[in-house]
């Protein structure tokens, strides 16, 4: 859907070769185990055959990288108040200026990053956690599990994520594992939905009814054989979403019921550089710009997932 | 068709009893006394009061009692009374309502014009200029949070251009085209995009083909062939669109201080003011619900292979 001209035949074309090298000394040795690299490697092909998708990959591994390291490269304490230096215009000292109590905004948008993996990343795989459990019982079980389930995800999809999201913070106060928490509730609809449709599909499969036939039971069915056949359009949309995850997390902070205000964190940066529209700009622009790109990232990433794994959908 | 229609009907109603008993069942575990604040200050409260307060609100009865008095008076169409003002909610959420409709009205109409129309012109010029440049645009647009497109917007505008004021004034029909454009302008980059896909795939069939090669002008190609079947997947996209910005944006609303359904509901929530959050609530799902089976409806009429059953 984005750009058709990454990956023509010649990209292609180059794979394709490379694979038939790798094939003929491998012949002799152990094959399952050499297949199984194989497979990840063409998707790995497939991947890196999609150029946007390895831009995503170098902002995603960047934002995990300063994440990790955020005491090493900030140069400041983000917590650290300086009264005497507070709006502070961009200067050596301080490269984005100080922020109202004079903390150094370049250091807590550099803190800020850990929030936000640790929000996106958290709160995503709790919703697909949901998501595949309840999704792989309605699709396998069927009938009243499968009514009784999808019955249940209408009601959530239904729902405004950010009311939704806010009207759980309310019950449980602010706080990262709130907004997590709301995130998923609010979220595992979608996957479940996705992964019942292709639980459906896989379900009717011979190798489904053969597994079966040889006896085996309904938790080895369904762990071995329908999800990994399944679980390809739920590993994409987790993708997309952790950046969707990220710019909800920061959309909470920023109306004032995410994390607590003194938490370096981007939504709230930028709900206190809100006043300051046109006047110290550089306290909304740094926070603005880590939003984005964390959030393209994480798309470009997941464009390139899809490519990987379902070439069909493009 | 007319089971049909019942059968989603019936399923729509059991979705809002859900979403509404789900709101419930949180607003009662909230700590603290919505109500308490009417009768004074924490110390000076008169208990007497704020029983009686608690009694005319229904808040001394079970959970399951105030839901199901809530139900009935909404099936009459009365959506309860508020805290802060005493007044019916539908009389206080009409007008914001109107103001809400206003933007997302707006916001709609940007998305079908202009991003369709970006859409299809690249996928007509595919590989020019402005398709790249439109590809690219679109591609780092989705990326954008709204409320950093609402800063860019105030700050391009309203502060360095002056062009309009900072504050909205939603009777002033000039000043609905900034958080208009705020709110659509993600949803039009996705729009073109789809747009452009689905067009270059019609584009590629047999019936294009096949019209362009009896002999219809190009004109007539494009309007009947082409456009008529690229539009559905937009129609559905839209359609939805339409249906989450109607239950209020908050996020516009609060950066434009647009007095819609969103910031009612982001007042309300400080307030504890439970009557207004569960009006509004209420609202965006219905209203989600409906124009989700509005879309399906749609879809079978635009595309008539599709039969509802």
């Amino acid at each position: 859907m984005t750009d058709d001209k990454t990956t023509t035949t010649p990209v292609s074309g180059k794979v394709v070769p490379q694979q038939r090298k790798d094939r003929t000394p491998a012949a002799g040795s152990a094959e399952p185990a050499i297949k199984v690299v194989k497979e990840w490697q063409e998707v790995w092909h497939r991947f890196a055959a999609n150029k946007l998708a390895l831009v995503g990959l170098v902002l995603v591994v960047g934002l995990l990288l300063t994440a990790v390291f955020a005491p090493l490269i900030a140069p400041h304490d983000p917590l650290k108040q300086d009264l005497m230096n507070t709006l502070k215009p961009p200067s050596g000292e301080h490269l984005f200026g100080t922020d109202i109590l004079g903390r150094d905004q370049l250091s807590r948008v550099i803190y800020g990053s850990r929030i936000a993996v640790i929000v996106g990343v958290v709160s995503i795989v709790l919703t697909l956690l949901i998501g595949v459990v309840l999704g792989a019982i309605a699709g396998y079980y069927g009938r009243f599990y499968d009514t009784l389930t999808m019955r249940v995800a209408d009601v959530f999809f239904a729902f405004p994520l950010l009311i939704g999201a806010i009207i759980i913070i309310t019950v449980t106060g602010r706080g990262v594992w709130p907004v997590v928490l709301s995130l998923a509730i609010f979220g595992w609809a979608t996957v479940a939905r996705l992964l019942r449709s292709s639980v459906l599909s896989a379900r009717e499969m011979d190798y489904v009814h053969a597994a079966r036939a040889l006896g085996a039971g309904h938790a080895r069915v369904i762990l071995r054989h329908i999800l990994p056949n399944s679980i390809a359009p739920v590993v994409i949309y987790g993708t997309f979403n952790v950046g969707t995850a990220v710019v909800a997390e920061a959309s909470l902070s920023y109306l004032g019921v995410g994390v607590s205000p003194e938490v370096p964190e981007w939504g709230n940066m930028l709900a206190a550089g809100r006043g300051f529209i046109g006047v110290y700009d550089y306290m909304w622009t740094l926070p603005s710009l880590a939003v984005v790109l964390t959030s393209l990232g994480f798309i470009f990433v997941g464009d390139g997932v899809r490519d990987a794994l379902d070439p069909k959908l493009r | 068709m007319g089971r049909y229609l019942l059968r989603r009907l019936g399923q729509m109603i059991v979705v809002l009893l859900g979403a509404t008993l789900i709101l419930f069942a949180c607003l009662f575990v909230i700590p603290g006394d919505p109500v308490g604040s009417l009768a004074g200050s924490e110390r000076s409260r008169d208990p007497a009061v704020v029983e009686q307060l608690h009694k005319r609100y229904g808040l001394d009865k079970p959970l399951i009692v105030q839901y199901g008095t809530y139900v009935n008076k909404l099936v009459h169409g009365d959506m309860g009374e508020d805290y802060t003002q005493r007044r019916p909610v539908a009389e206080i959420l009409g007008p914001k309502l109107v103001n809400t409709s206003k933007l997302a009205i707006a916001a709609i109409v940007f998305d079908a014009v202009i991003g369709a129309g970006v859409g299809a012109l690249a996928a007509l010029k595919r590989y020019s200029l402005w398709d790249t440049v439109v590809t690219l645009i679109t591609t780092i647009l989705v990326g954008f949070p709204t409320f950093v497109i609402g800063m860019l917007m105030l700050n391009l505008f309203a502060v360095q251009l002056k062009w309009v004021p900072v504050i909205g004034d939603p009777s002033d029909p000039v000043q609905v085209v900034l958080p208009a454009i705020t709110l659509a302008i993600i949803d039009a980059a996705l729009v073109a995009r789809l747009m452009r896909g689905t067009m270059l795939e019609v584009l590629r069939a047999d019936y294009v083909k096949t019209a362009i090669a009896k002999g219809v002008p190009r004109r007539q190609v494009l309007l009947k062939h082409v456009m008529r079947n690229s539009v559905i997947p937009v129609v559905t996209y839209i359609g939805i669109s339409f249906g989450s910005l109607l239950g209020g944006a908050i996020i516009t609303e609060t950066i434009f201080n647009w007095d819609g359904i969103g910031m009612a509901m982001s007042t309300a929530i400080q307030q504890q003011n439970n009557p207004i959050v569960v009006g509004v609530a209420t609202w965006g799902v219905a209203i989600f619900v409906l124009l989700n089976l509005v879309v399906d409806l749609l879809y079978a009429m635009l595309d008539p292979r599709i039969r509802l059953s």
